[in-house]
């Protein structure tokens, strides 16, 4: 599931420091086995595991926060479970 | 399958912009979630043959995959493409029957080190030996996953198994060795932490005319490591990170793997050789002249 936009309080105030959304991720929950490949293995580290659990009792893995996600897909590469992957947004999509 | 028809087949993304998952397609959904344990590395080994093979923009009609038996067997029956899961040890047989029957066909076999190197040992070298056109995919877990955790012919000296509880002391097979004295004309070694590495190396190997041969070093965690201490998938990957070292062109024989030592991986043979059909069609048409009329497979083509 794609997470809420970051939250007003999480977002820094000036516009010009805020990150333009370059990638995102995609997780089919009930796949995952939490093996934390993804979370190890993603470059800039955008990635953490749930506070939720999926129905078979894994944690699974969530972005941090809109900003930072590249869209490279090498969490995609990694899943053993095919439950994750990244995919590259249009550059200049305003946060 | 072409990949347009992949695309269009695999699921919706959740909403917005979202493209589908690149291998959904290649997968067969309904099987979903494999059978592989948590960390297990054959399903990150399978996402890479199926993004090479999407890349390679290869006719998925006459691409077919075989496997044996055994956890990494699993891969017959998951993809989303002609694939068949034959007896223990006997995937390369059926792979070279395929492609002798219809050399139009991309024949992949994709099995574990115990199928292909134990029980189907005397196949793999005399396919290497007759360099059948078909490209290997073994991984290489370091024992037999499916059946409890036995010593395999790749186990490393002074590791646990259930069948060694003091520890081997038996030499293991260097498997790019193997493969290069029985003749493979492509050999490869990767591990599951070196997937772009890997997915590229795998798009060669689909290239390759010849037997071709790539070796994954691959994590049990649930036989081999759990059993060893090593920990779980996890701390294995984060040992093929931390030990490997990328040495193309390197002699075969100093590849050789020691327990949780070095691993040497890239590409270590591409060679040029005719295959076992060249060859026949050669020889035949020597010796007959106009009376051979080609092999079975120009004569089934023929019709
Ligand atoms: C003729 C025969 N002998 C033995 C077996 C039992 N058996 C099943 S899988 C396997 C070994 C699998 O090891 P490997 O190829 O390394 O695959 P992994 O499970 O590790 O992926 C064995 C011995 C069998 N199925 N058939
Ligand atoms: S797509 Fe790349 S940057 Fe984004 S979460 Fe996956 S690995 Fe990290
Ligand atoms: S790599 Fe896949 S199975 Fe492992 S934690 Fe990430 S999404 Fe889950
Ligand atoms: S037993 Fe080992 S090889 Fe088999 S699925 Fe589990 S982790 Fe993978």
């Amino acid at each position: 599931m794609l997470e809420e936009p970051a939250s007003e309080a999480q977002v820094p105030h000036v516009q010009t420091v805020v990150k333009k959304v370059r990638g995102t991720i995609h997780v089919t929950q009930n796949r995952c086995k939490g093996c934390g490949f993804c979370i190890a293995f993603c470059p800039p580290k955008v990635l953490h595991f749930s506070d939720e659990f999926n129905s078979h009792g894994y944690r699974f893995p969530q972005l941090k926060n809109q900003n930072g996600c590249t869209g490279c897909d090498l969490c995609g590469l990694y899943c053993p479970d095919f439950a994750i992957y990244g995919v590259m947004q249009k550059q200049g999509k305003k946060q | 399958m072409t990949e347009e028809q992949m695309i269009a087949a695999a699921p919706e993304g959740c909403g917005e912009c979202l493209p589908p998952n690149p291998v959904e397609g290649f997968l067969r959904s309904e099987r979903m979630p494999h059978i592989w344990c948590p960390g297990c590395g054959i399903g990150t080994t399978v996402n890479c043959f199926a993004r090479a093979l999407l890349q390679a923009k290869l006719d998925l009609n006459k691409v077919a995959v075989v496997s044996g038996i055994g956890c990494t067997g699993r891969v017959a029956g998951y993809v989303n493409l002609d694939s068949f899961h034959t007896t223990h040890g006997r995937a390369i047989p059926f792979a070279t029957g395929m492609k002798l029957a219809n050399p139009e066909l991309t024949v992949v076999v994709y099995s574990g080190d115990g199928d292909l190197i134990s029980i189907g040992g005397n196949h793999f070298i005399h396919a290497a030996r007759r360099n059948v056109d078909v490209k290997i995919i073994c991984i290489n877990n370091f024992t037999y996953g499916m059946t409890g955790g036995q010593l395999a012919p790749t186990t490393p000296v002074t590791a646990i198994s259930s069948t060694t509880p003091y520890g081997c002391y038996e030499q293991p097979f260097n498997l790019p060795n193997l493969a290069e004295s029985a003749g493979a004309v492509y050999v490869a070694r990767w591990t599951t932490y070196h997937v772009r590495q890997l997915t590229h190396s795998i798009g060669e190997a689909l290239r390759k005319k010849g037997f071709s041969f790539i070796e994954i070093v691959s994590q049990c965690p649930t036989l081999y490591e759990r059993r060893n201490k090593i920990g779980d998938g996890l701390d294995m990957m984060e040992y093929f990170k931390e030990s490997s070292v990328v040495k193309h062109g390197a002699p075969t024989r100093e590849v050789g793997i020691g327990f949780q030592g070095p691993i040497v991986v890239g590409k270590f043979v591409d060679i040029e050789r005719p295959t076992f059909l060249d060859l026949m069609d050669k020889q035949m048409t020597r010796t007959l002249d106009a009376h051979y009329t080609g092999s079975v497979v120009e004569q089934n083509v023929r019709g």
